[in-house]
């Protein structure tokens, strides 16, 4: 097949990629890699650079929009980003030193629990447990835009959330993915913070995870820049469309679509891996 | 403190929104016109990403990019839209940084230097 060819069939599936992450709010990156890896043939490592560059690129161009609503809590973000930064460091080094059918095994797990995230119902944020005095030192409670004027939150666990934070940081470096599910597990069942906050919390912080695995997937040579092209402005031009719609479709349908090709990703990932395709 | 600020605070997020925005449109912008170039002079070669072939295939170094992008090489002009889309989420940081001096809270300031040096360090990586 020739670069051309290639190019635009990579542009046509990232853009289906991001369009279906932003509708699900799973992202891209996590139906990327085995699209690129299990359909294209495509090496692992560079499936995973291009990815890292995509999920940098939609946190940052959906950012605008949430910012305006007035949901993301800064502060929050901030905190957390010292667990998942160190996290994605951590990992990013770690890739080099597994091999690649223990990657694609970690890779093909990751599939499963998200498809799985992807499947259950929208969490329900229960009763909060008391707020964390650590949360109220850390000035982390706010409040965001509800119908009937701004709500009070408060954080809860922060320690625990804190941690789980530093996991997803790792699988986001070891694996070139934002991991944007963990994310919002550990802001929304861990530390009891609203979902809409934590999803868009999630996205501001995905970005800046990406960027502090970026270096060190540059210096490896894991970002060519003719794959990382078309996956990069295909996912962008995805995601920018999928959240002009997404108050249009019903969602709930969607995301068990979603969860059942994430499955079969899941299994199919960790079959190659297995085998020695990958 | 955020009781005392909270005009600042909004108006910090939206300058960070709006710079995160611009930041994606340029180095999308950039991406663009390089791999329109690339698919010009390289569309009809055979694609090989069928195994890795280490760092030594590209340029992966800042200056490395910058000569080829100023060369107009396909490939160095990607690079470079690359490398500025990295650097929009560390301007996000840069920007919270001065965010949180100007409103005297030198605890986030603290933490927001933690994770600007974490990233800082990882570029440092890109020889």
């Amino acid at each position: 097949m020739n670069i051309l060819l290639l190019t635009l069939l990579i542009w046509l599936g990232s853009a289906l990629a991001g369009f279906l992450g932003a509708l699900t709010g799973l992202g891209g990156g996590v139906v990327l890699v085995p699209l690129l890896t299990l359909a294209f043939g495509i090496d692992i490592h560079y499936a995973m650079g291009a990815s890292l560059i995509s999920v940098i690129a939609t946190s940052s161009g959906a950012a605008a929009a949430y910012v305006r609503e007035g949901y993301s809590n800064i502060r929050i973000g901030m905190f957390l980003e010292i667990a998942t930064t160190l996290g994605a460091v951590l990992g990013a080094y770690l890739t080099a030193k597994l091999p690649t059918g223990a990657i694609g095994a970690i890779f093909g797990l990751v599939l499963i629990y998200s498809a799985w995230v992807s499947g259950t119902a929208q969490p329900e944020t229960g009763p909060p447990s008391g707020p964390d005095p650590l949360g109220v030192s850390l000035k982390m409670n706010g409040s965001y835009p509800g119908v009937d004027g701004p709500r009070a939150y408060q954080v809860t666990r922060v320690p625990a959330g804190f941690s789980l934070m530093f996991g997803a940081g790792t699988l986001s470096g070891l694996l070139g993915i934002g991991s944007g599910a963990m994310k919002v597990v550990a802001m929304d069942q861990i530390m009891k913070i609203p979902f809409k906050v934590s999803t868009t919390t999630s996205n501001f912080m995905i970005g800046v995870t990406a960027a502090a695995s970026a270096g060190i997937y540059f210096n490896r040579g894991y970002i060519d820049p003719g794959l990382a092209m078309p996956v990069m402005l295909g996912v962008l031009l995805g995601s920018l469309l999928g959240a002009r719609v997404l108050v249009r479709v019903r969602t709930r349908v969607l995301r068990w679509v979603f969860g059942a090709v994430l499955l079969a990703l899941g299994l199919q990932m960790i079959f190659h891996a297995l085998t020695g395709r990958l | 403190m955020k009781k005392d600020a909270p005009f600042t605070d909004l108006r910090l997020e939206l300058m960070i929104g709006n710079l995160l925005r611009w930041g994606v449109a340029l180095a999308a912008a950039v991406v663009l016109a390089g791999g329109i170039l690339y698919l010009i002079q390289h569309g009809a070669e055979h694609a090989d990403y069928h195994d890795f072939h280490g760092p030594n295939g590209q340029s992966n170094s800042v200056s490395g990019v910058l000569h080829e992008a100023a060369t107009l090489h396909s490939r160095g002009i990607i690079q470079l839209g690359l490398l500025l889309l990295v650097l929009t989420p560390i301007a996000r940081v840069i920007l919270s940084a001065i965010g949180f001096i100007m409103e005297r809270d030198w605890m986030y300031l603290t933490m927001t230097l933690i994770v600007l040096t974490v990233l800082l360090y990882s570029l440092m990586r890109i020889p």
